[in-house]
């Protein structure tokens, strides 16, 4: 079965979204994670959807239940790499994924968790 | 109103939802879109195609590039033969799911192309028509 992979990254963990997402690998990437982050103790996820040129209310909702997930497990999500076509695409379908961050890139999404997992 | 070219494509399983989306990413392109449109349409299309597989027990997708006196367009029909839709207005609605969706497919995909059509009825199928402009 096709796995989206998660890279260990000191404390955090990151996965690249390169593929085309169709439902079941979304569902797999979901547990993987929760799996990940349960058996690392990692503090802080980034999701880069960079080559995603698309999202839909499918990717989206597995973008927040990432994120709300990790949130019970003490660890942080931010959501990095989000084009602009897809964001004003997002904001239309009516998705707003109030309680997910956001950064423009890795390296900025890195010092974004940074800062969060000190506080 | 000139059709340019037409196709049909199957959209049964979930990976034909993919399918649907690239079918619909190169039409538009071959259109002309501007890239946030593009965007709009083919994300329209993942919504849309994924009812079809889930809710539609599968069905086809139609698609035409459409010339209107010069404005170029990309029309496309999701039809299947499922169960139809008894409440238009209440699956019309933001948030509404009989699944475990999130409800924004159909409003959203509205939403998100210039022409929304559905035609439905409990036991009838549903074909829902959207179009594009460029
Ligand atoms: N092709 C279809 N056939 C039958 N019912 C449909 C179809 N498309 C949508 N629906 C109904 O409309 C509802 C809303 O659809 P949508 O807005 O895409 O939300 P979701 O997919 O999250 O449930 C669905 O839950 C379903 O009951
Ligand atoms: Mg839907």
């Amino acid at each position: 079965m096709e796995r989206i992979p998660i890279l260990k990254m000191g404390d955090f963990l990151l996965v690249t979204i390169q593929v085309d997402m169709y439902d079941q690998l979304a569902l797999t990437l979901q547990d993987d994670l929760t799996e990940r982050i349960s058996r690392t103790s990692a503090r802080g996820v980034l999701i880069d959807i960079t080559a995603l040129d698309m999202v839909d209310s499918f990717i989206g909702r597995m973008i927040d239940t990432i994120s709300s997930l990790s949130k019970i497990m003490d660890a942080e999500t931010v959501l990095v790499g989000m084009q602009p076509a897809v964001a004003i695409t997002l904001v239309e379908l009516g998705l707003y994924l109030p309680g997910v961050s956001t950064a423009l890139d890795v390296e900025r999404g890195m010092k974004l968790l940074e800062q969060r997992v000190r506080l | 109103m000139n059709v340019r070219s037409s196709g049909t494509q199957p959209i049964r399983v979930e990976q034909d939802v993919v399918l649907a989306r690239q079918t619909a990413r190169k039409l538009a392109t071959e259109c002309g879109m501007r890239l946030v449109d593009l965007t709009k349409m083919v994300t329209a299309v993942s919504e849309l195609a994924r009812n079809t597989v889930v809710y539609g027990g599968g069905g086809d997708m139609d698609w035409e590039i459409i010339d209107d006196f010069g404005r170029i367009g990309l029309r496309l029909v999701f039809r299947d033969e499922g169960p139809g839709i008894p409440d238009i207005k209440l699956a019309l609605t933001d948030g509404w799911t009989s699944g475990g969706g999130l409800g924004l497919g159909l409003t959203g995909a509205r939403r998100l192309v210039d022409e929304f059509e559905l035609d439905t009825a409990p036991g009838e199928g549903t074909r829902i028509t959207v179009t594009r402009w460029t």
